[in-house]
Formats: C-alpha cells, sequence, structure tokens
C-alpha cells in the first residue's frame, strides 16, 4: 500500500499528494462499507463503529504527519488507523480476529495499534484517546523530540472531564500535543447540541489558553491546513492546539443500527449529496483538470481491489492460538 | 547500615531510580515543591530538578494519562495518586487502560510505571481518605500489586516496581511513614512475589500485609505467652502473589490465619483461603479464619475506627478460632 507523501512544513501540496488523498478517502470508504457488510454477515465478531463519511477528518490531519508523529484514536478509529499507514489486510485480519490481525485478535475494532507507524492505539472509552496522546507528548517534550502527538475524539468525549483534564495539563506544560474533536453532531443517538453547556465546543477549548479552531471537516483541504498550523505551533514550542472538525457520520454509531430515529433520512441525504468529502475533491481536481473520469474510475477499482485482497488475507489468516 | 523511616525510604527509592536511569520521573499533586503531603518525597525537586519532578494539578485521570501515554513510548513514570482512595477518580486509567494496553496491542508494548499510592486506615481521615484498596487492584488483570511493611522493603520493592516492565500499583501505608527501621547501604532490589517470614513457629501460619504486619507480629508475641508459636509471614505483594510461602508454611503448621486491613467481601485473604482450600485442604487441621475490617465505610472517630481495624487482640482470637 502507498504512504501518504509527508509535508512537513507546508500545507501547500502537490497534484500527487492530493491526488494520493483522495484515493486514502476511497480506500476508507469501501474498508468501512465493506466491514458493516461483513459484521452483517457474521464474519466479524462484535461489530464495528464505521466511519463512512468522516474520511477527510483523518486523511487530512495525517496529510502533515511522519511516522514519528503519532496518533491515539478512539472507538470509531478504522479511518485513522487507514489514513496513519496501517495495513488493510492486517487491520481487516483484527476485525475477524485472526492472528495475523495488527493486535493479534486480542484488540479487536476498537484497539487496534501498530506502534510501527506511530499508530499507538484505538481506545473503548470515550475521552481515553486525549489522555494517552498526552503521555506521549509529554514524552516527545521530556526527550527533545521534534515530533507531535495527535489525539482524535468525538463529539460524546467533549462532555466527559477527562479530556479537559488533559487538555488543561497539555496547556500548562505546552506539550506538542494537537487534539482533534471530529463533531458528527451525534454522541451514540443523541444530539450532542442539546446537551453541550455554552454551544462552542472551540470556544471550551480557548478557556484553557490552547490555540482553537473550527474548520470543515469535510473539507480535507481545510483540515490539512489547521493540522499544518498545529503541528508547527507544537514544534515551535508553543504547545497544545484544538482542532474542531464539523464533520459527519452516514452510517448509524454502530454496525447495522440504520439511520436510527434520532435523526432524518434527508439529514442524511443533505450531507451526502452536498458535502461528501470525496465528492467534494474529486469535483476540486477535475475542475482544476487534475483527475480525469477515467483515472477517477481506476483509483476506485484500486481501492475496491485493496479491500478485497485486505477480505482474502483476513479469511485465510489462521485464528491465534488459544 | 543506616536507620530510616518508612517516610524516608520512599525518597531515597525514588532518589535510587531516577539516578540510575534518565527515562524515570515523577509526576503527581504536590510532589515537588511541598515535597509530598506525607513529606515522603522532600528533597527530590531540589535534587533533579523541575523536568523530572513535576507537580501536577488534582488531575488524577491526566496525571496517570502522563504516566500511561509515556511508558507507551518508551519512558518509566512514576506517578503518585496522592490518597488511594483517589484511584476511584480515575479508576479507568488504571482499570481499563494502564492494565489492559500490554494484553490489547498483542505484546506491541510493555508499560513500565509504577503509581505509588498512600493507602490505609489508622489516621482518623474518615471514609474517603483512609480505605484499603489493595483488593481493588488485586481484581484487575495486568497489574501487579505491592504492599511493602518495613524502610527496607520499601526500598528493594520500589526499585523492582519501576524495573518491572508492567504496571506496578505500589501502596504505601500512612500510618507506618513514621516507623523507623534498619536499611543496608548501596543498592537494594528485590525480587517481587517473594514473601518473607518475620517469625517462625510450629503452631500457625498469620499471613498479613502492609500495616497488619506488625500487628500480626504483636499477636504473636502475646500468643507465645500463651505456649502458642505462630508463624507470620508478610506477603510484600498480592500480585504476584507467594502461594508456594503459604503453602509451606501450613504443610508444617495445618493452621492459616489471615489478617486484611480491607474491607471482608472479596479481600485478599478470600483469595488466597480458596487457594489453600482448593489445592492444600488436606494440610489443614481446622478451619481457616480470617480476620478483617467489616464490610463498613471506615469511621473517623479514634475509638470507632479502633474497632472496626483489626487488632492483635482480634488476631489472637481469631488464631484461637483457628485452634480451636
Amino acid at each position: 500500500m502507498s504512504t501518504i507523501p509527508d509535508t512537513k512544513d507546508s500545507a501547500e501540496a502537490s497534484v500527487e499528494q492530493t491526488v494520493g488523498w483522495l484515493s486514502r478517502m476511497l480506500l476508507i470508504r469501501r474498508f468501512e462499507e465493506r466491514a458493516e457488510q461483513l459484521t452483517l454477515r457474521g464474519k466479524i465478531p462484535g461489530g464495528v463503529h464505521p466511519a463512512v463519511g468522516q474520511e477527510a477528518t483523518a486523511v487530512g490531519v495525517a496529510s502533515v504527519l511522519t511516522t514519528a508523529d503519532t496518533v491515539s484514536a478512539p472507538h470509531r478509529g478504522h479511518h485513522h488507523a487507514l489514513a496513519k499507514g496501517m495495513s488493510p489486510d492486517r487491520l481487516m485480519a483484527e476485525l475477524f480476529g485472526k492472528a495475523t490481525g495488527v493486535s493479534g485478535g486480542r484488540g479487536g475494532s476498537m484497539h487496534l495499534a501498530d506502534f510501527e507507524i506511530g499508530f499507538i492505539g484505538s481506545n473503548g472509552i470515550v475521552g481515553a484517546s486525549v489522555g494517552v496522546a498526552l503521555g506521549d507528548a509529554f514524552a516527545a517534550h521530556y526527550r527533545h523530540e521534534q515530533r507531535v502527538a495527535v489525539a482524535f475524539f468525538g463529539d460524546g468525549g467533549v462532555n466527559t472531564g477527562r479530556t479537559w483534564e488533559a487538555v488543561n495539563l497539555a496547556s500548562a506544560w505546552k506539550l506538542p500535543l494537537v487534539v482533534v474533536c471530529e463533531n458528527n453532531l451525534y454522541a451514540v443517538e443523541t444530539p450532542t447540541a442539546e446537551v453541550t453547556g455554552g454551544g462552542s465546543i472551540v470556544r471550551r477549548a480557548e478557556g484553557f489558553g490552547v490555540a482553537a479552531v473550527s474548520v470543515d471537516g469535510q473539507d480535507v483541504g481545510e483540515v490539512r491546513e489547521a493540522a499544518s498550523a498545529a503541528k508547527k505551533r507544537a514544534l515551535a514550542g508553543e504547545g497544545p492546539t484544538f482542532i474542531e472538525a464539523r464533520t459527519y457520520r452516514y452510517s448509524g454509531h454502530g454496525s447495522g443500527e440504520g439511520p436510527g430515529a434520532y435523526r432524518t433520512v434527508d439529514e442524511i441525504e443533505q450531507w451526502r449529496s452536498s458535502r461528501d468529502p470525496i465528492m467534494r475533491l474529486r469535483a476540486a481536481l477535475a475542475k482544476a483538470g487534475q483527475i480525469t473520469d477515467d483515472e477517477y474510475a481506476r483509483l476506485e477499482t484500486e481501492a475496491d481491489r485493496e479491500v478485497d485482497e485486505a477480505v482474502r488475507f483476513a479469511e485465510e489468516s489462521p485464528w491465534p492460538d488459544e | 547500615m543506616a536507620e530510616l523511616t518508612y517516610r524516608d525510604a520512599v525518597a531515597a527509592a525514588i532518589a535510587q531510580e531516577m539516578e540510575r536511569d534518565e527515562s524515570v520521573v515523577f509526576i503527581g499533586e504536590d510532589v515537588g515543591a511541598a515535597g509530598g503531603v506525607f513529606k515522603a518525597t522532600v528533597g527530590l525537586l531540589e535534587k533533579f530538578g523541575p523536568t523530572r519532578v513535576l507537580d501536577t494539578p488534582i488531575s488524577e485521570q491526566a496525571i496517570l494519562g502522563v504516566a500511561m501515554g509515556a511508558a507507551m513510548t518508551g519512558m518509566r513514570p512514576i506517578a503518585e495518586i496522592m490518597f488511594s482512595d483517589f484511584f476511584a477518580v480515575s479508576w479507568d486509567l488504571v482499570a481499563n487502560e494502564i492494565a489492559k494496553t500490554r494484553y490489547m496491542t498483542n505484546g506491541q508494548v510493555t508499560l513500565p510505571l509504577v503509581i505509588r499510592s498512600g493507602n490505609g486506615g489508622g489516621s482518623r481521615f474518615g471514609a474517603q481518605h483512609s480505605q484499603s484498596v489493595e483488593n481493588w487492584a488485586m481484581a484487575i488483570p495486568g497489574l501487579k500489586v505491592v504492599a511493602p511493611s518495613t524502610p527496607r522493603d520499601v526500598m528493594g520493592l520500589f526499585a523492582a516496581a519501576v524495573r518491572d516492565p508492567d504496571p506496578v500499583l505500589f501502596f504505601e501505608h500512612k500510618s507506618l511513614y513514621s516507623l523507623k527501621g534498619e536499611v543496608e547501604d548501596g543498592e537494594i532490589l528485590d525480587e517481587l512475589g517473594k514473601a518473607a517470614t518475620r517469625r517462625e513457629g510450629k503452631d500457625v501460619t498469620i499471613v498479613a500485609l502492609a500495616a497488619m504486619v506488625p500487628r500480626a507480629l504483636a499477636a504473636a508475641e502475646q500468643l507465645a505467652s500463651e505456649g502458642v508459636e505462630a508463624t507470620v509471614i508478610d506477603l510484600r505483594s498480592l500480585v504476584p502473589l507467594d502461594v508456594s510461602a503459604v503453602a509451606a508454611s501450613i504443610a508444617s503448621t495445618g493452621h492459616l490465619v489471615t489478617v486484611e486491613e480491607n474491607p471482608r467481601l472479596c479481600g485478599w485473604g478470600a483469595e488466597l483461603s480458596s487457594i489453600i482450600a482448593e489445592e492444600n485442604l488436606f494440610d489443614l487441621d481446622g478451619p481457616i479464619v480470617r480476620v478483617t475490617t467489616p464490610h463498613v465505610p471506615l469511621p473517623a472517630a479514634d475509638t470507632l475506627e479502633d474497632a472496626a481495624m483489626p487488632s492483635a487482640s482480634r488476631i489472637v482470637e481469631g488464631v484461637r478460632r483457628s485452634l480451636a
């Protein structure tokens, strides 16, 4: 699998890089759609939390990271893992519970980790990912390593105290931490706006003295720009940055849950048809004459092939020893 | 050889490990400038500076987040949770994160960290600052659980805890901080999971931990005057648990009494008793007796707290029941 080219200092990107993001987002989309189907067919035990619709947040942030930079992710974390460069084969095998999975079948969908690529773990407890990244940011700071720790979490984690304990300490100690809140509007099935005092997540973060910005999470370029600025700030010793990425999941909270009664099918269709991150990037590239329909079709075919291969790998892999 | 208090042994143990290994850092509330609320970490900030000895806000979840994340990427942090009761505030970090990460990542990383904490009753601090929670920790797979009873053991077991690849909860007993004891010169390093026999006797085996060890010894003294010779075993750690030391002693005495400060239900003595009953039943010549704090929150009043915690006389009474 190709890796996304690193760009350390600048948000400027080449055509090749931009096409690379499109291709990675397509891979995530196809992977997540397939994983949900396989859950329903009983191939993946325990279910998954699909990130269909949220591809740009993960890919935009990962596009400014090197292998030395780390990512810590929440329960909905396949997209972060794939964006950071996790092998789709070993990810799928982990979902199947096979010995060849990234965690040898002992982790499962919510406990992915591959330390060789700087993916230091996804986590089943809401808010926990921020604490783990806080510690890694401390380690980077203590050892004078020029790298950042990124914590993804969701809007559900905005109302748990531990998130802010971590943001506060990172701010007080000026640690190289980037906290990315993927606000997909719903904490499981509860509209976050209805249970969040003060309304603005970014204003909360500002209260802890950290740079805070809200971006369109369906625009990979905008996410990337914010991540690039955050990384620069962290490496300059200016401390953490908080990014709210406004995004949306097309699937239910968990696999097979359908649209649910907490939102309308219309709302989902609105996001899909007018703000889809893949569609938007494709359109932007096409408008600039940087991708043809044929080239895009080839990217789709390649994503399908990679996912087919991942499923085959998972199917054929052995079960873990008991 | 020097005489140290249990409290000074804590600072000396931390210093020994920080001098030896640059990747060891020490974080917690009031641990640096204040020298710890129990004054067990006095001098460390001056000695190692603010990059290695860090005062934190009252944010137990952030403290343990720092320790966990740093341990996962190659450091050996020591974190303090001021009173062990406050583990409840950060139990997710302990039980769901720190304890499980090595397993869940299929061994990609270990978490070489120590969480030290003031544990136990006898200080009249009331129900939220007096608990013995070592049995909470014992119930979570993935943690090691250590509780020293002497200044010397503080040194040796702490060094072992810091050098262990896995997370260790290190319970210091608040009522032992003023206890004095001989500590040999030079580096002290013990092995986790080795019990110590504090007194040899042929009639009964009394097994105790931390502050219950001196009480068990006082009980043994009293029993000796009645002609009953007790062995007193100090477990020193609950995980690993030195079952073989207890089993070997039972094989000769035929009687087991556990002395636990934790509340009765699911205390560590229940686990030990069940192992002995399953594996060594026919070595026993009488019932296993557990002397524990009853299943109540600890009261603040002197008389009430003293009545709740196992005393030498209750231990003596327990031994008599086992021998009856």
